[in-house]
C-alpha cells in the first residue's frame, strides 16, 4: 500500500471516530496515569459500563502533560467538545458516568477544562487557556494524550510518518542531515551534541549492517520524558528512527529499554507490529528501495547502561560497562558494526523538522538551544507534569506558571536539574533560562530534562547524600577513581549528614572529585561531583551547619537513613561474592 | 531432587527458547528465565552458558551485575519502594522505615513467611506522582505510609493462605 492510500484510510477511521455515535472515552495511561490509578478507574469504568448497559470505546492515551491532575479522563460525545474530569478515582467514577454519560449533566464531578471547536460543554475553560497546557509547545508529544498509542492510524490521520513519506520521496539522504544540522537541534541526552552532525559521522561508514540505537534506558531518577514519548507516542520514535535510518544509510535500529518498564515496552513493541504489518517498516519502504528493521532490546537496571558504550554492551548482552574510546561508536559500534546512539526525544523531534522543515524548528527556542525542552517537573510544586515549552523559559516561569507554584506554606530553597549527575541550583537562580549552554554555565545542567523542586523544608546536605548515594549504588566498576570515590564521597556526605564531620573533610570531598573527573572513562565518573560541588557552592551555610555547629537546619537529617546498598560483586565482601561451581 | 531438577532445567530451556524478540544473548536469556520463574537458579547459569556458547562464570558476570536478578525464589508478592530524590523528598524514607518495620526486615529481602519480597527501587518512573511505591508490578503513587501498608495488609488478607 502507498502512503496515500494508507493516509486516506486513516483519516476515514479517525474522522469516525471523531463523530462516534458511541462516546469515547480516553484515560491517561502513562507512568503518571498508572501510579494515580488509571488502571483501575479503567477497571471500574468497565465494570461499570456492562451493569448499566451503557456503550463507549474505552481508549488508552498517554500523558496530555498535566500529570497532576492524573488520573485524567475525557469523554468525548458526538457533536460534543472533548469534557476532561480531573483527578477520576474507583469512588467518582460512578459520579461521572451517572451524571455525564446518562443524565447529560454535571452536578458534582470536576471537570478540568474542554478541548474542540465544538466549545464548551457546561461553561468549563478551555483546557488550552490553563497555564500548563497554554506555555507548552508540543513538538515531540504533539500526540500525547490525543491518539491513542496502540492505533498506528490514528497515528497517521494526525500527520504520522508523512515526514518519512516526504524524506523517502523527494529528499537524498544528505537533504535529509543538511535540514537536521539547519534546524539546530542537539541531543537530548544530556550531552547536547548536535544530532545533525552526530549523524553524519555514520554516514561515511561502511555498510551494509549499521545501527542506530535509540536509547531509552532512562535511569534517571526524577525523568521520565523518554518513558513518557514511548508510552503516549510510540509510533513518533518510530518515524525519527526511520529517518535517522534513510538519513545515515543504517541497516537497523534498536530501542534500548530498562527491563520492568512493561508501558513503553509494551507500547513500542506493539508499534513496531502494525508498522510492519503497514509495510512501514521492513523491505522497500512506501516502494522507494529503502529497507529498515527495529526491535527492542532490553537491559537490566543498570545507570550506567544509558551511557553509549556501555548500552552497546548491554545489547550484546554483557555488563553494562563503558568501553574505550577510541574506535567511536561509528566505527565499532555494537557487534562491531559502525552505529550511532541517540536519546529517544532527540529522534522524535525528526519526523516534524522533516514535516515543517529546519526553519520552522529553529524559530522555537533561544541562541542555540533550537526547539523545545521536555520539562519533567516534580517535587515540592503544586502542579507537577510533563511539558513540553519553548526552550528560554525562566526557571521562575517554570515552578509558577507550570507549576502552579510552590506548595502551600512552602518557598523555594532548591532545584535540582539534569538527573544525579547535574546540579542543585539556589533560590537565586530562578531568572536563569532553560538554555543548554546558560544553564552549563550557571553550574547545574538541562540534561534529560528533570528538574526536582525543592521547598525550605529540604535540607541540602540530605538531598547531597541521596543523590551521592545513587551514584554510588549505581557506579558499575569498571575505573577504580568512580568505584572508589563514590564510595569514599558517600563516606564523608554522610559523616556530615549525621554530624561527625572530621577537619578538613570538604577539601577532601573536592579532591576525591578531582580524581574522579581525570580518571573515570564516563560521565558517571567525570560528573559525579558536579551535585557535590554545586551544594556545597550554593549550600555552603547548610554545609558549615552540620559541620560545625552539628545541626540540621530543617531536622531532615535526624531522621533515620535507609538507602540500599551496592549489590555488585565488587562491592561485596570478596568471599561472599565468589561463586562456587 | 532429580525430578524437581529435571522439571526446572525444562522450564529454563522453554524460557530461553520461548524469547520472541530476535536477537538472543545472554542477558537477554537470563531476563526471559527471571521473567519466567522468578529467579536465576544455578541450572539457569549453565543452561544460558551452553545455549550462548561460552563460560558459566562469563554468565555469572552478567547476571551478579544487574541488581534485578535474584538466586533464591522469591517470595509470592514483591514490594518496592522508590528512594530516588524526588521520592525521598516527598517523604519516601518513613515509607520505608514503615514497610520494614511492618515486615520485620532491615533491608532488602524475602519476609520469613514466604508472602513478601522487598526491593528498593531507584527510580519508578513516576516522579510526578511522588512518593510511589510499587506491588506486584502495579505503581501506587502520592501514597503515605499508613496506605503503603493497608495495600500490604489487604494482599496478605485477602490470601487463601493466611487468616
Amino acid at each position: 500500500m502507498n502512503f496515500e492510500e494508507l493516509k486516506n484510510q486513516a483519516d476515514e477511521k479517525w474522522n469516525q471516530l471523531n463523530d462516534s455515535p458511541t462516546p469515547v472515552i480516553r484515560v491517561g495511561t502513562a507512568m503518571c496515569g498508572h501510579a494515580s490509578g488509571a488502571f483501575r478507574v479503567i477497571q471500574a469504568l468497565k465494570t461499570l459500563l456492562a451493569e448499566k448497559k451503557i456503550d463507549a470505546i474505552i481508549e488508552e492515551v498517554g500523558c496530555i502533560g498535566l500529570c497532576y491532575a492524573e488520573p485524567l479522563i475525557d469523554i468525548k460525545k458526538q457533536g460534543k467538545s472533548r469534557l476532561f474530569f480531573n483527578n477520576v478515582s474507583v469512588n467518582n467514577i460512578e459520579e461521572i458516568v451517572e451524571e455525564y454519560l446518562v443524565n447529560n449533566k454535571i452536578k458534582n464531578a470536576s471537570t478540568l477544562g474542554y478541548l474542540g471547536k465544538e466549545g464548551s460543554v457546561f461553561n468549563e475553560p478551555d483546557l488550552n487557556t490553563l497555564p500548563g497546557i497554554a506555555l507548552q509547545e508540543r513538538i515531540a508529544l504533539r500526540n500525547a494524550g490525543h491518539t491513542a498509542p496502540g492505533d498506528i492510524f490514528q497515528y497517521i490521520a494526525n500527520g504520522g510518518y508523512s515526514g518519512l513519506n516526504k524524506a523517502l520521496s523527494t529528499m537524498e539522504p544528505s537533504d535529509v542531515i543538511e535540514e537536521v544540522k539547519n534546524s539546530g537541534l542537539r541531543g537530548r541526552g544530556g550531552a547536547a551534541f548536535p544530532t545533525g552532525i552526530k549523524w553524519s559521522f555514520l554516514v561515511g561508514s561502511p555498510g551494509p549492517t549499521k545501527y542506530i540505537l535509540c536509547n531509552c534506558e532512562e535511569g534517571d531518577p526524577g525523568a521520565f520524558n523518554d518513558k513518557g514519548i514511548l508510552e503516549s507516542d510510540p509510533h513518533t520514535l518510530l518515524e525519527g528512527l526511520l529517518i535517522a535510518g534513510y538519513a545515515t544509510g543504517a541497516s537497523n535500529g534498536i530501542v534500548f529499554i530498562r527491563h520492568g518498564h512493561d508501558g513503553p515496552i509494551n507500547r513500542t513493541e506493539e508499534a513496531i507490529k502494525q508498522a510492519k504489518e503497514l509495510g512501514i517498516l521492513g523491505k522497500d519502504i512506501f516502494g522507494s528501495g529503502f529497507d529498515f528493521d527495529i526491535e527492542v532490546s532490553l537491559t537490566g537496571e543498570s545507570y550506567v547502561a544509558g551511557e553509549e558504550t556501555a548500552l552497546m554492551e548491554a545489547v550484546e548482552g554483557k555488563r553494562s560497562m563503558p568501553r574505550y574510546r577510541p574506535p567511536f561508536p561509528a566505527a565499532f559500534g555494537v557487534w562491531g558494526k559502525p552505529s550511532n546512539i541517540n536519546n529517544v526525544k532527540s529522534l522524535s523531534y525528526a519526523p516534524e523538522i522533516i514535516s515543517k522543515g529546519a526553519d520552522w524548528f529553529s524559530s522555537i527556542g533561544v541562541n542555540k538551544s533550537t526547539g523545545t525542552a521536555i520539562v519533567c517537573l516534580s517535587g515540592d510544586v503544586n502542579q507537577p507534569g510533563l511539558y513540553e515549552v519553548p526552550m528560554g523559559l525562566t526557571l521562575q516561569q517554570v515552578i509558577n506558571d507550570l507549576g502552579g507554584g510552590m506548595k502551600k506554606d512552602q518557598t523555594l530553597k532548591l532545584l535540582q536539574t539534569g538527573g544525579p549527575l547535574g546540579g542543585v541550583l539556589g533560590p537565586d537562580s530562578t531568572d536563569i533560562h532553560i538554555d543548554f549552554d546558560e544553564m552549563r554555565a550557571a553550574g547545574a545542567i538541562f540534561g534529560s530534562g528533570g528538574i526536582i523542586v525543592g521547598s525550605n523544608k529540604v535540607c541540602a546536605v540530605d538531598l547531597t547524600r541521596i543523590l551521592v548515594a545513587f551514584c554510588q549504588f549505581e557506579s558499575c566498576g569498571k575505573c577504580f577513581p568512580c568505584r572508589l570515590g563514590m564510595e569514599h564521597l558517600l563516606e564523608i556526605v554522610e559523616r556530615i549528614s549525621n554530624f561527625e564531620s572530621q577537619p578538613g573533610d570538604m577539601d577532601l570531598m573536592k579532591s576525591v572529585g578531582g580524581t574522579m573527573e581525570s580518571g573515570s572513562l564516563c560521565g558517571h565518573g567525570q560528573l559525579g561531583f558536579g551535585p557535590i560541588r554545586s551544594a556545597i557552592t550554593h549550600f555552603e551555610e547548610d554545609f558549615r551547619l552540620h559541620i560545625e555547629e552539628r545541626i540540621c537546619p530543617t531536622g531532615s537529617c535526624n531522621n533515620p537513613k535507609i538507602v540500599p546498598k551496592n549489590t555488585r560483586p565488587y562491592a561485596q565482601d570478596f568471599v561472599a561474592g565468589v561463586k562456587n561451581d | 531432587m532429580p525430578a524437581d531438577n529435571d522439571t526446572l532445567r525444562k522450564q529454563i530451556i522453554e524460557a530461553i527458547a520461548s524469547q520472541h524478540r530476535p536477537t538472543v544473548t545472554v542477558l537477554s536469556s537470563l531476563l526471559a528465565i527471571q521473567d519466567s520463574i522468578g529467579y536465576i537458579p544455578d541450572e539457569a547459569i549453565e543452561e544460558v552458558a551452553v545455549q550462548q556458547n561460552t563460560t558459566v562464570n562469563a554468565v555469572f558476570g552478567v547476571a551478579s551485575f544487574y541488581p534485578n536478578f535474584r538466586f533464591s525464589p522469591p517470595n509470592k508478592h514483591s514490594i518496592e519502594v522508590c528512594w530516588g530524590p524526588t521520592c525521598h523528598l516527598q517523604g519516601s524514607s518513613n515509607i520505608l522505615q514503615a514497610v520494614l518495620n511492618y515486615l520485620e526486615l532491615k533491608e532488602e529481602g524475602d519476609t520469613e513467611d514466604g508472602e513478601f519480597s522487598f526491593r528498593f527501587n531507584t527510580c519508578l518512573g513516576a516522579c510526578s506522582q511522588a512518593p510511589v511505591i510499587s506491588v506486584n508490578h502495579e505503581l501506587f503513587g502520592k501514597i503515605s505510609p499508613d496506605e503503603s501498608i493497608n495495600i500490604i495488609n489487604k494482599i496478605k488478607s485477602s490470601d487463601p493462605h493466611h487468616k
